[in-house]
């Protein structure tokens, strides 16, 4: 009986493990009409239902630039919420095509989870918060202060971590919730708050007074937060990762949203192999000719991208940083469309 | 025949005895329940001395300071008071998720129909019960289900993902309570059968669903399911969801119902297979109709948690009342320091008028049911 069961379970595993491997994700989707993507519940910046009830951020408008490359219509996407805890699931399961939902890239996540990491939409990491009053514009002149931390989280051991590299003391007072945590730093129990910076400028719009506090400039831990979709099927890989090199490729070129259909006049060989009216790129990905084209004129390039949900355009208003393009001493940098 | 004179006779009237202290009355009722000893002194002052120090400070936070016009910045430079211009800009999220605004319709016509034929089936003096029923049972979850999901009779499909909201909060209330109350009574009949097999598939069963936790279950639904299941073939998430739900309060709602049929004297039994009735028959005209009126606080109770319980689909994506309110404040255009808290009281305040009324409509059926087993207050 048990002998039989077990047989059972084998060919069950080989049975999933074989449709995975022949898995066509992308003609699944050009079947079905959308893309489904796995978004969080709600992240300030990222993924956020608006005041239209649409979901609009940054890893909702990477959605929309891959259906509006296989599509060429920005909406032609479903979001499902996912939790921190259901995410590998649900895209393992195929609920999801792809998860585009602040997932840090860590080696144990790309090795072990029969996942693969697509490309870093946004490098995230550990920053400061403080109070302007307090005088301190770099995290060097930390030493002695106080700290709020969420206690049994990573951000505990990278500020432990920190202020030992920088022989500098400073006394933990650490929550276990973040709601507690913020709560004590703006009651003026600690000098200091630390979590990821993309979730300390949000944190700090909802202080009474958020003009009262400044974000430190100093990053101490990589948190890259990245798109994943399931490993096994390297054509649906290939669009998911040359969806973000286009949205790279076209703020490099300055090409727009705005003037997308001007740039198809334009005379550099570069732009006129990414909007497609040099070579075809398109069709070895399963995609049109126009595809970078579409993409561009759907949902904009990576830096509008970034403006509009987390950069100044918003009222999180986080600096470009290391998510500048290369050329610009950041570390977003797209291999060449040629 | 001489006036006999008994000395124990009393000559004169006597004087009349005081009146009795009063019965009824404002008075008499405080005396009697807020200052009848020491110790019944003491609490009313210090829950009195509480009530004085909270209440100003709700009214104030949730009215007196409140925002009731304005936006984000007013909101932000008013800490002291709740921000309910946000959930006055977010209130169809807050309804109806990301249902598609030109659909509106389809959820409200639902909610009133459903509204309309719940009323006169739960108010007893209404007649034409059989057809109520069966209009709601039966007719009006087709109704539902076709307009909300559409996809036919030329409505515009609207899925699962989209729903959400109180109307999801809703769904899976009634649904809930719905499912489960039937599948509970099936299983407390089964688990008192004689035939072993049915006996021991509802033990079983019933032990099983109650010795996990419901969020464990939704986990199971929302995780673990999918992956038995071969690729490309997904059940909605939401209807997996509601039979969990439903499932997991059948069994607990079990466990109730035995404990009437179980307070039911032998004799019930009896009478009733001497009148002739077969098993069924006896089930539903003499033990079942008893049995439940005792158990109505039991069942309630299950009812009411179960309610609460729903926004535990938030665990699992699903955009319930207070996972919608949560969602609906994390965008940073409404970043203000209140909008939370006046989020989680709202969300108290729907889930208080849901839950409140469900125990009102249990004491008017006690009430109403009451023919003699009533056994003191």
């Amino acid at each position: 009986m048990n002998k039989k069961l077990l047989t059972l379970a084998i060919t069950a595993a080989l049975g999933l493990t074989a449709t995975a491997a022949q898995a066509d994700t992308l003609s699944d989707i050009k079947q079905r009409g959308f893309v489904q993507c796995g978004v969080s519940e709600g992240t300030p910046g990222f993924a956020v239902p608006d005041a239209n009830n649409e979901w609009s951020g940054l890893d909702v408008d990477y959605c929309r630039a891959l259906a509006s490359a296989i599509f060429n219509d920005p909406k032609a996407v479903r979001f499902t919420p996912t939790t921190s805890e259901n995410r590998w699931q649900t895209l393992s399961a195929g609920e999801v095509d792809v998860l585009s939902r602040t997932s840090t890239w860590t080696m144990t996540r790309d090795t072990t989870l029969g996942i693969k990491f697509v490309g870093t939409t946004y490098y995230d990491g550990q920053g400061f918060l403080v109070r302007k009053d307090l005088g301190v514009t770099s995290a060097l002149e930390l030493g002695g202060a106080t700290v709020c931390i969420e206690s049994g989280t990573t951000t505990e051991l990278n500020a432990a971590d920190y202020f030992a590299a920088n022989s500098m003391e400073y006394s933990p007072v650490t929550f276990v919730s973040q709601d507690e945590t913020l709560k004590a730093f703006e009651d003026g129990r600690c000098d200091v708050f630390t979590t990821d910076a993309s979730a300390l400028a949000g944190n700090r719009l909802d202080f009474a007074v958020p003009d009262d506090y400044v974000v430190l400039p100093e990053i101490i831990s990589k948190e890259p937060l990245a798109v994943v979709v399931r490993q096994g099927d390297d054509m649906w890989f290939n669009v998911a990762r040359w969806t973000y090199y286009a949205l790279l490729e076209a703020e490099e070129s300055g090409v727009t949203q705005a003037n997308v259909d001007e740039m198809l006049g334009s005379d550099n060989p570069g732009i006129k192999r990414l909007l497609g009216l040099e070579g075809d790129f398109g069709t070895p990905m399963g995609l049109t000719k126009d595809w970078a084209y579409q993409i561009v004129k759907g949902v904009g390039n990576y830096s509008e991208i970034f403006e509009r949900n987390v950069g100044s355009g918003s009222p999180i208003g986080i600096a470009r940083g290391i998510n500048a393009l290369w050329k610009d001493g950041g570390l977003q940098y797209s291999p060449p469309i040629r | 025949m001489a006036d006999t004179i008994y000395a124990y006779v009393q000559t004169a009237s006597q004087e009349p005895l005081p009146p009795p202290g009063r019965t009824t009355g404002t008075i008499y009722w405080i005396q009697k329940n807020l200052f009848s000893s020491f110790s019944n002194t003491l609490l009313t002052v210090v829950v009195g001395l509480f009530l004085l120090w909270l209440l100003p400070i709700l009214y104030n936070f949730l009215i007196g300071h409140a925002v009731f016009q304005g936006d984000a910045n007013t909101c932000r430079i008013n800490v002291d008071g709740a921000c309910w211009v946000f959930i006055g800009d977010r209130i169809r999220f807050i309804t109806y998720g990301f249902y598609p605004p030109a659909e509106y319709w389809r959820p409200n016509l639902v909610f009133w129909v459903g509204l309309a034929l719940i009323i006169p089936l739960v108010w007893t003096g209404v007649p034409y019960k059989i057809l109520n029923a069966a209009l709601f049972f039966l007719v009006f979850p087709v109704f539902a289900f076709i307009l909300l999901n559409g996809g036919s009779f030329g409505l515009l499909r609207v899925p699962t993902e989209l729903w959400g909201g109180l109307m999801i909060t809703l769904l899976l209330a009634v649904v809930g309570v719905v499912g489960s109350f039937p599948i509970g009574v099936l299983l407390a009949l089964g688990r008192r059968s004689k035939l072993p097999i049915i006996k021991t598939f509802c033990v079983l069963f019933i032990e099983l669903w109650r010795a996990v936790p419901l969020i464990t279950v939704l986990f199971m639904v929302s995780v673990m399911l999918p992956l038995f299941m071969p690729q490309g073939t997904t059940i909605d998430k939401l209807l997996r969801a509601l039979v969990g739900i439903t499932v997991f309060y059948g069994a607990y709602m079990a466990e109730v119902v035995r404990g009437g049929l179980q307070a039911l004297p032998r004799g019930q039994y009896e009478a009733a297979s001497a009148l002739g009735l077969n098993y069924w028959k006896s089930m539903a005209f003499i033990i079942l109709p008893q049995a439940l009126k005792y158990v109505i606080p039991g069942i309630v109770g299950t009812l009411i948690s179960l309610v609460k319980d729903t926004s535990l689909v938030s665990i699992i994506g699903i955009f319930d009342l207070l996972n919608a309110i949560q969602s609906a404040g994390s965008d940073s255009a409404w970043a203000t320091p209140t909008k939370s808290i006046t989020g989680y009281a709202f969300a108290i305040f729907i889930f208080f008028i849901l839950c409140f009324s469900l125990s009102r409509y249990s004491l008017y059926m006690e009430r109403r049911l009451n023919t003699g087993h009533k056994r003191g207050n």
